[in-house]
């Protein structure tokens, strides 16, 4: 089974549910770092990376001997990526996303792709986890080619936690779509409930089944709660605003492991998601989403 | 020949635009004829990125031989070499006294971008 963990605000506890839902899940569990602009899970659980994989996006190479400078290349490229004047064509490979369009309709055969470096995926285990990461190189653009490389490696024979970009623009869906499930993490504050209607919003367009967690639950207002109970939506956990919890985040150390009292909770968790994973409950309309997975 | 020049509004007493690739206009000088024609930069509202490389397409399509401007970016300076077409940056003033000072050779020809590149 495929979990997300998104949000809609960013700082909500993503990265926390996600490493301490991973420790206290039954094996065999992966755990997927696809916030491949700031991977951040690997503090928490200092994996043991074993690989690492050079990912790279498909950019044209023009055969020069071969072009005759028709211009269809450029006529096709929605991102201006190649470029034909009256010369032989100009490539801008930060702009290319990889289409291969260019390569299918210039008439010659003249175009060849080769791989541009985009990023890594680190590959271990920690704390009994089957741990990857995608760490994007500094100056690129573009996450979401590495994000779906990254995630080419999810396994079915357990549960797969992904923990996800904040917000809800490409890279956010990329990492959430075809997952069996989605938490979102919230804070009860007025920010949190703002985004988190956005994400509401974007996770019933992809069309999955949801439900929500509440983190420093104690420490704001009572307007999330109210609007999971207007839109029938699930709480699954609210966690307590405990300094604790807090300082073990900053030595960098999960809260399971600095109370150990807390594993019953994502324990519990874990197989809440199971339950409404399997109700649906949140899907206004499986048969037809209008993103498909 | 031709010169496009990067311009505010349709006339040649319009101020010079500053930008070359997000302009909201060009106009098409002829110095030989002494006409002239403008050709909105549309394809630039609809571009997050490589607005610089439409500009520099359309502009060539256009049958311009240079360009005057205020500031030129990496992407359009490429793609401005690559046809041929010189580059005339830190023009100012109305595009009247920007071919008057490029005829005058008070103008001259950059060989690089001088700003950078916007994301």
């Amino acid at each position: 089974m495929i979990v997300a963990i998104a949000s809609g605000k960013g700082g909500t506890g993503k990265t926390t549910i996600a490493v301490n839902l991973a420790l206290c899940l039954p094996r065999p569990v992966q755990l997927l770092d696809c916030d491949v602009e700031e991977p951040n899970c690997a503090i928490f659980l200092k994996p043991n990376l074993v690989s690492r994989e050079d990912v790279g996006i498909p950019v044209p190479r023009v055969d020069e001997t071969l072009c005759t400078a028709c211009g269809e290349c450029g006529k096709f490229c929605r991102y201006h990526a190649i470029v034909s004047l009256k010369t032989t064509p100009l490539v801008f490979p930060e702009l290319c996303h990889g289409c291969g369009g260019c390569a299918l309709v210039c008439p010659e055969g003249a175009i060849r792709e080769e791989s541009r470096p985009i990023g890594i995926i680190g590959e271990g285990t920690a704390g009994g986890i089957d741990f990857l990461q995608g760490q994007l190189n500094v100056g690129e653009a573009m996450p979401v080619p590495l994000t779906r490389a990254l995630k080419k490696k999810i396994r079915r024979d357990g549960m797969a936690i992904l923990d996800c970009p904040p917000g809800t623009s490409c890279p956010v869906i990329t990492a959430m779509r075809g997952s069996d499930f989605v938490i979102l993490v919230t804070e009860p504050t007025p920010f949190g409930l703002n985004d988190l209607r956005l994400a509401v919003e974007t996770v019933r367009a992809v069309g999955l089944p949801f439900g929500v967690v509440i983190n420093r639950a104690d420490a704001g207002d009572d307007s999330v709660r109210r609007f999971c109970g207007e839109k029938d939506i699930p709480i699954l956990l609210e966690l307590p605003d405990d300094r604790r919890i807090a300082e073990a985040y900053s030595r960098g150390q999960p809260a399971v492991e600095a109370l150990p009292g807390m594993r019953v909770l994502f324990e519990g968790l874990g197989a809440r998601i199971v339950i409404e994973a399997q109700s649906h409950r949140t899907v206004s309309n499986p048969a037809g989403s209008r993103l498909d997975a | 020949m031709k010169i496009a020049i990067t311009a505010g509004g349709p006339t040649l007493d319009s101020p010079v635009d500053q930008r070359f690739g997000r302009a909201a206009r060009f106009i098409l000088f002829d110095t030989a004829t002494r006409g002239h024609t403008t050709m909105d930069n549309v394809q630039a509202l609809d571009s997050a990125q490589g607005a610089g490389i439409q500009a520099a397409e359309a502009v060539a399509r256009a049958g311009a031989e240079c360009i005057i401007t205020g500031h030129c970016g990496p992407k359009a300076f490429r793609v401005l070499s690559a046809a041929g077409i010189r580059v005339c940056t830190g023009a100012g003033g109305s595009v009247k006294e920007a071919i008057a000072a490029f005829e005058s050779g008070k103008l001259t020809q950059t060989q690089s971008a001088d700003v950078e590149g916007h994301w």
